[in-house]
């Protein structure tokens, strides 16, 4: 049997893979979100600013921050499932995980988001469940929540057309 | 409130959005239920790097917010307003370097919830980029279990 990688190995080898498809999109950085990683498993994270406030009286966040963050969440996870394997097998080495040599992204064919409370003016997260992903097309579902997991301040539900792959 | 003072509330409040600020967008039309709303090209709203199309989150927040100032200027809708429901079909790409621009139509308000649809284009107007239709709360902000978008 062969003997399982380093566990330094390994970890540099995701965490490499999982900045490059996050900074190689101006957008996420334009609204600041970052991701966090246990194993494939992905958290979105948004942290609270003032430029993402759709009605400053409450104060509350946008709704179109909003939906953009669970979008982003959607593409990400979609984009890190499409890479997993060739992370995995060592396929893809360090050298291959740079902004420039990603694989192109899904691209959104509908998003329903379902506002069930206002944004408070907190961090936010998100996490991604695709529910099916076949040869062209995903659907995903998102949750998005505050300071309570239980308590969703909103959930989407996605369809995506997928990157046309090779062979 | 007359019709005048309400259209001038809503043009003020849709302009002081700190978001909609940061994707620098443009009311061009206020009318009594329906809006346009411009956002121009932006290299930092780039979805895609490879062809540098705008991401579709930027598309979904003019189209929210041009859908909230369509609501909040019908006429039998309240100042304040909360989007319960967006629902976004992507017909196209939009045309790097070409600004966005969206109409919204408040089509229908109950004593509870305001119904709008939408549309997005870009310099080709006759080609939508994006549809949107969604449902927003027109209670006028009362908190109850029953309004999800309610302050809390």
């Amino acid at each position: 049997m062969k003997r399982p990688e380093p566990v330094q190995v390994v970890k540099e080898r995701r965490d490499a893979a999982l900045s490059a498809l996050v900074e190689q999109v101006p957008y996420i950085g334009f609204l600041g979100i970052h991701f966090d990683r246990r194993g494939d498993e992905l958290t979105a994270v948004l942290p609270y600013t003032e430029t993402l406030i759709g009605n400053p009286a409450l104060p509350a966040i946008h709704g179109g921050v909003t939906a953009s963050f669970l979008e982003v969440t959607s593409i990400i996870e979609l984009g890190w499932a499409l890479m997993w394997e060739e992370i995995e097998s060592g396929e893809r080495t360090i050298e291959d995980l740079t902004p420039s040599s990603m694989p192109r992204l899904p691209k959104t064919i509908d998003f329903t988001v379902d506002y069930l409370r206002s944004g408070l003016p907190r961090d936010a997260y998100a996490r991604a469940r695709i529910n099916r992903s076949g040869r062209r097309y995903a659907s995903v579902h998102v949750e998005a929540w505050q300071d309570n997991r239980s308590r969703l301040f909103a959930q989407a539900t996605g369809h995506f057309l997928m990157p046309a792959r090779d062979g | 409130m007359d019709r005048k003072k309400k259209a001038q509330l809503v043009r003020h409040f849709t302009e002081a959005i700190p978001y909609s600020k940061a994707l620098s967008m443009y009311l061009e039309e206020l009318g009594e239920g329906d809006a346009v709303i411009s956002m121009p090209y932006d290299a930092r709203f780039v979805g895609d790097p490879t062809t540098g199309v705008i991401h579709g989150g930027a598309v979904s927040a003019l189209m929210d917010t041009t859908g909230g100032a369509a609501v909040m200027s019908h006429p039998d809708a309240p100042l304040v307003t909360a989007t319960l429901d967006l629902r976004i079909d992507y017909m196209r790409a939009a045309t790097p370097g070409q600004r966005i621009v969206c109409r919204a139509e408040c089509y229908h308000v109950t004593r509870s919830v305001a119904f709008m649809r939408a549309v997005a284009h870009d310099d080709d107007a006759d080609n939508p980029i994006a549809t949107a239709t969604g449902a927003f709360t027109a209670d006028g902000g009362k908190p109850s279990v029953a309004t999800p978008g309610a302050p809390t």
